[in-house]
């Protein structure tokens, strides 16, 4: 049972991972003067765009998110409204957070609010997909010893994975080297995939080595 | 056995004093004292001495005519041996390359010394002497050139210069040159402009026969370099350009030869040359190669190309100075050249080489105490006797053999005496004091190693096993082997080193000390070792919570990034960077516990051992959101402090707050802000104070708003009509202020955008030091003179507040004297710790008086984060000693750079110097700079002092723990910079970054240590009472 929950979610991740590369490459066909530094923006909202959709998608053929008790029209509406409303307010939250860590306030609010639309898209997209809008659950995973399944794990690990990257995304900025990379949010929004691309990696690794310590708690 | 046993807070304040030491003899060596003449004066014609000549002493000691009438000085900034004398000069400057094989010229190649930048370099070819590091720091206060040189002895004597070119040497000289053109440097990208600017003036000046000497700085080579390397297709052209323009000032200066006038003389040289990608700084080859090539009718004409011979850059001062018949600059160590007065009478280079060798030799009696041992000095007065004896014979009127053989005699004496002079007086500064540095550094690691995890223990105490390692086989072993490579080391390196010189007792003291500290280190770590062998079950069950993976990383990683140039020019950054992930890791922190313990409440689970606070008051309900919102209010005031004072070099330049206050038209809101932040530093501080300590803080702050008003700074709501005519005078010189600092922004824009134009940053290091530092250091000229004019409106303000710090400090200390006389437990402790809240806000009042009004936000917002910190989450998240202080340790350098401060010498705002002194004294301006610039870091220490204090009931050892934490965080960036620096030390900005951030690293190790003798002080009476 535990090799099969593994081996969909390497899958699943491998899944995300490819429609990274594939945001990447496929506008290179299509457009003319695409490069990741020199049109970031719109490399950013392609590769947000596509992990969204994939992400969406997968879970939802997989069918993680928890059983829903009613399952009326209403309830569905009223569920995925919430699921928007939260992941404006990650971006929000988030967009504050990078402002805190001293991006400029008004110049370059654009390409910071699309920064943290990228590190929503990574981590609290997930969170909606596998948990469902449901603050409480969401606290339970993220504090320690929370997470009850082999899901959790891994969207922990995505988690703490892309922010960490984002983070030392920010490294290389002071350095004089000007380098196009160096630009604002070019080198955190890499660092942030690159972090992501490595959790997805890490996560069914880590877990298969640590299979014989997790002992998930079913509820 | 005799164990010694220390408490941690004194073991800490000894390590930290010994690294204070370390630190001092490790900058003793970095910095070598540069070779001065011990009288300030500058030589005199009067000063020369005679010519030597025995038997009768009464020959007059009449100054040497000169040789050349005229000299024109061609410098060409970063020209490179190879580009004149290589295949680049054949190829490229085939006129100049005809002059040196077949003409009536003298090559040679002029070694320049590191750093090989141009300001140094100027002042090496003018002055003749080799300026050190130490030098360019502590000349930040004067841009012109004080020294004795070359320029200022020509113009004394009458001499009409003309300058042309960089304007370094417009600011080195001012008012030295009858006619001058400074072209600015800042333009990187330029190279054709910043030249033409210079030959523009040139055909005029060359038909004018009103000038002697002939001045001209070419940038456009350097310029290239920096853009596009040695070897790009830029060079052939600029070249060229060269060229011509030494074709056409010989073709002139021929043509203005006639018969019976004497010759004149046309300088090629290049300050400094480039290394293979076109930058310049260190020390490699190519970088201190640069041609020099002198041209004149009076040398005999060459035969064909010759091998040019080698010399030192300094050499040219002397030589061009008794070329034109002037006194050569007192601190010259150069020697002249032999060549270039090689067809003078024999008499004559005799009376040159005596002048030099005199002007030596006073200088070696100045620097070097034991000068009668050197070979250069006795061979020099054996010379100048068989000198006289030769002039004795002269005068007589023999004209044999004998003469011209023995002249040549004394010649070749003189020569060899020289030789040895100069070597003895440059191998005093040049080299590096290796011996010095690397015991330095071997010490600080020791205490370091020696300061492992011992002190934090249960009891925070250290057991230093003394009489172990005292009789023990090892240390004598030490000590020999010791003495022997002191022996080796001094009697090989020919006795330089700072340590040689030391009396033999000393030094013998110090390599016992430093034995015994290595083998009480190894008895302490065997001590340890089966320790850590037997309790590695017990260390798999320690687990890092997030705080603290983010406090370790943070630590390790600040001290990595110190490795990075641009790191430690933006180190403000990384500050900030870790401050705000701190906050955030407490945020989460405080958000487990809480929702924690709701959903504890809720489901009445599991868990119950996860959360600690369960006996706190879960009832209080607004507390919890207090304590959720304490650190979000943190980083709200971080991130607002942090746009008022830009520092650093990237982003400095953009508009920040502090400017927009300073602005004349926004005295109103400033004057708001600061009577705000005044306020609530008051609200803050007199909770725990007395009532007269209460009284007197409200006193002192409204003193420190009328200073403000007095200083024109501010305005007092009643002020306008009453004082308008000094208030005009003080916004004169305010806006003298403001114009300095605005200087200093562009300064430091400029180099800025020089580095946008082409994509390197080399640049930078030459910018820094010539453009910046001395704008920065005109801004602090102009503050000075502004500030001790407005000191005259101030004085009794700032004096009226003196008053009160005087008589809170002193309420508060006899506070702590009565606590600590009655012992009685609770009462004596809420004493002291009231005695210890009155000396802190003493101390926040005099940096209220010291801080500009613009940075009293920044005061104020310290003070509120220290108390909503205190009150909601370091209490009540029960963090331990160690966490909390480190946790105080960046705040405290965060407040650092927010205050305005960077890594860079030139914010250091001396003006604070002058606050309530009517004149400049040296002690209290050199205590209030320091306390008004390290006041961050100190009130946040002073802070952990007071809350640890007050936190004694629950944690006992706290003191002891945080004050060995506090010398630890300390120590490990220091003494990596050490290491670090010295490996370092031919990197290219060593000068410009790297020795700036050493300066700022000791003095703020000083002030650690300082802060931990008040923990010492106050952790005494514990164990005392234990």
């Amino acid at each position: 049972m535990w090799d099969v929950e593994i081996r969909g979610m390497a899958s699943a991740h491998a899944i995300v991972a490819s429609s990274i590369f594939l945001a990447t490459v496929i506008p290179a066909v299509f457009l003319e003067n695409f490069s990741v530094y020199g049109s970031h923006m719109v490399w950013l909202y392609s590769v947000a765009g596509s992990v969204a959709v994939v992400n969406i998608a997968v879970f939802w053929l997989l069918g993680i998110s928890p059983p829903t008790k009613k399952n009326t029209l209403s309830f569905k509406i009223n569920r995925l409204f919430r699921s928007c409303l939260y992941f404006l307010l990650s971006c929000l939250f988030y967009h504050t957070v990078v402002v805190l860590y001293g991006a400029p306030l008004l110049e370059t609010a654009l390409d910071t609010f699309s920064l943290a639309v990228l590190l929503s898209t990574f981590t609290t997209l997930r969170c909606l997909c596998i948990l469902g809008p449901n603050i409480q659950a969401w606290i339970r995973v993220f504090s320690r010893d929370g997470a009850l399944s082999v899901w959790d794990t891994s969207l922990q690990i995505t988690t703490g994975c892309s922010l960490v990257g984002a983070w030392l995304g920010a490294f290389p900025i002071p350095l004089d080297w000007d380098r196009p990379w160096q630009v604002w949010p070019v080198s955190c929004t890499l660092g942030a995939t690159a972090g992501f691309l490595t959790g997805l990696l890490v996560a069914p690794v880590w877990i298969h080595w640590h299979r014989k310590l997790l002992t998930y708690k079913l509820k | 056995m005799f164990i010694m046993r220390l408490s941690s807070s004194v073991f800490a304040l000894l390590c930290l004093m010994c690294e204070v030491l370390c630190i001092a003899l490790f900058l003793r060596g970095f910095f070598p004292v540069p070779v001065k003449s011990s009288v300030s004066s500058k030589s005199k014609v009067s000063d020369l001495p005679p010519e030597p000549l025995t038997g009768s002493g009464t020959n007059a000691s009449e100054s040497p005519g000169p040789v050349f009438r005229r000299v024109v000085i061609l410098l060409v900034d970063a020209l490179r041996e190879d580009f004149v004398f290589g295949s680049d000069g054949l190829r490229f400057m085939p006129y100049t390359r005809q002059v040196v094989e077949r003409g009536s010229s003298h090559s040679f190649i002029a070694k320049a010394r590191a750093p090989t930048v141009t300001m140094p370099r100027i002042k090496a070819l003018t002055t003749g002497s080799i300026p050190g590091f130490i030098d360019v720091v502590m000349n930040l206060n004067s841009p012109a050139l004080l020294e004795d040189n070359l320029i200022w002895q020509a113009k004394n004597a009458g001499k009409r210069i003309i300058f042309y070119g960089d304007d370094t040497w417009v600011r080195l000289f001012p008012k030295h040159f009858m006619e001058q053109d400074g072209t600015t440097s800042f333009f990187v990208s330029d190279y054709t402009e910043v030249d033409n600017n210079v030959t523009r003036h040139l055909d005029d000046t060359l038909k004018r026969d009103d000038w002697d000497i002939l001045i001209l700085h070419y940038l456009g080579l350097d310029h290239i370099g920096h853009i596009s390397g040695p070897h790009s297709s830029l060079i052939g052209p600029k070249l060229t350009e060269m060229d011509d323009i030494v074709k056409k000032i010989h073709a002139a200066l021929i043509s203005k030869e006639s018969e019976g006038t004497l010759p004149n003389l046309l300088v090629l040289c290049g300050d400094h040359g480039m290394t293979e990608t076109g930058s310049h700084g260190g020390s490699s080859d190519p970088e201190i190669n640069t041609p020099l090539v002198l041209i004149s009718p009076a040398f005999r004409r060459k035969g064909g190309f010759e091998v040019p011979g080698v010399l030192e850059q300094v050499d040219l001062a002397p030589t061009l100075a008794l070329g034109q018949g002037l006194p050569i600059s007192k601190n010259s160590v150069g020697r002249l050249i032999p060549a270039v007065f090689e067809d003078l009478s024999l008499r004559d280079r005799l009376r040159f080489l005596q002048l030099n060798g005199h002007q030596l030799s006073c200088l070696l009696e100045d620097n070097n105490p034991s000068f009668h041992k050197e070979d250069g000095y006795e061979l020099f007065r054996v010379a100048e006797k068989s000198h006289g004896s030769w002039m004795k014979l002269y005068m007589d009127g023999n004209t044999s053999e004998v003469l011209g053989n023995m002249g040549k005699k004394v010649l070749k004496q003189y020569l060899e005496a020289l030789k040895a002079m100069s070597s003895a007086l440059s191998k005093q500064l040049g080299k590096y004091d290796m011996y010095s540095m690397i015991m330095g550094m071997i010490l600080v690691l020791i205490l370091l190693l020696l300061a492992m995890p011992e002190a934090l223990s249960r009891e925070a105490a250290v057991d230093i096993p003394l009489a172990a390692s005292l009789f023990s086989l090892p240390f004598y072993l030490l000590c020999l082997l010791g003495s022997a490579l002191h022996v080796l080391i001094c009697t090989s390196a020919g006795g330089l080193c700072y340590l040689c010189s030391l009396p033999w007792v000393l030094v013998f003291t110090l390599i016992i000390l430093s034995s015994a500290l290595m083998c009480a280190l190894v008895t302490m770590a065997a001590r340890r070792m089966p320790t850590s062998t037997k309790t590695p079950t017990k260390g798999s069950g320690w687990t890092l919570s997030e705080l603290d993976v983010v406090l370790l990383v943070g630590t390790v990683g600040h001290t990595l990034s110190l490795s990075s140039s641009s790191f430690i020019e933006e180190e403000h950054q990384t500050w900030f960077f870790l401050l705000n992930t701190l906050c955030l890791a407490v945020f989460q922190d405080v958000c487990r516990k809480y929702f924690r313990e709701q959903e504890e409440g809720g489901e009445e689970e599991s868990f119950s051992s996860f959360s600690p606070a369960v006996e706190l008051g879960m009832s209080a309900g607004s507390e919890k959101w207090l304590a959720l919102a304490t650190p979000l209010l943190t980083l709200t005031c971080c991130r607002l402090l942090r746009s008022l004072n830009h520092t650093g070099v990237q982003w400095a330049h953009l508009p920040d707050f502090g400017h927009w206050l300073n602005s004349a038209d926004h005295k109103m809101f400033l004057s708001l802000l600061a009577a705000l932040s005044l306020a609530l530093i008051f609200l803050l501080i007199q909770r725990h104070c007395s009532l007269v300590s209460k009284i007197a803080l409200s006193l002192g702050l409204l003193g420190v708003y009328s200073y403000r008003a007095a200083v024109g700074n501010v305005l007092f709501p009643w002020q306008h009509s009453s004082r308008a005519v000094s208030k005009l005078e003080v916004e004169r010189w305010d806006g003298e202020f403001l114009t300095g600092e605005r200087r200093e922004e562009s300064a430091m824009t400029r180099p800025r955008r020089a580095d946008a134009a082409f994509s390197g940053s080399q640049r930078r290091l030459n910018l820094l030091f010539a453009e910046a530092s001395a704008e920065v250091t005109e801004k602090n000229y102009r503050c000075l003179e502004g500030v001790s004019f407005c000191q005259s409106g101030g004085t009794v303000e700032a004096r009226f507040v003196y008053v009160f710090v005087l008589g809170i400090l002193f309420t508060g200390v006899k506070d702590l004297l009565r606590a600590q006389l009655t012992s009685s437990g609770g009462d004596g402790g809420r004493l002291k710790s009231r005695g210890l809240w009155e000396v802190y806000s003493g101390v926040v009042l005099l940096v209220a008086l010291l801080f500009r009004a613009h940075n009293l936000p920044t005061l104020a917002c310290c003070l509120l984060i220290q108390t909503v910190m205190a009150q909601f989450i370091w209490k009540r998240l029960h963090y331990d000693a160690a966490q909390t202080t480190i946790m105080h340790y960046w705040f405290g350098q965060a407040f650092f750079y927010f205050q305005g401060n960077s890594n860079n010498i030139g914010t250091v705002d001396i003006s604070v110097g002058f606050v309530g002194l009517e004149s400049y004294v040296e002690a209290p301006a050199v205590i209030l700079t320091a306390l008004s610039t390290y006041a961050g870091p100190l009130l946040w220490a002073f802070h952990l002092l007071c809350y640890l204090t007050s936190q004694r009931h629950r944690a006992v050892m706290g003191l002891g723990h945080g004050s060995y934490c506090f010398a630890l965080l300390r120590s490990i960036p220091a003494v990596f910079y050490v290491v670090l620096v010295t490996g370092l030390r031919y990197h290219l900005f060593i000068w410009s970054v790297f020795s700036p951030k050493l300066l700022y690293e000791a003095m703020h190790t000083l002030i650690t240590t300082a802060v931990c003798l008040c923990f010492t002080f106050m952790d005494q009476d514990r164990s005392g009472r234990l």
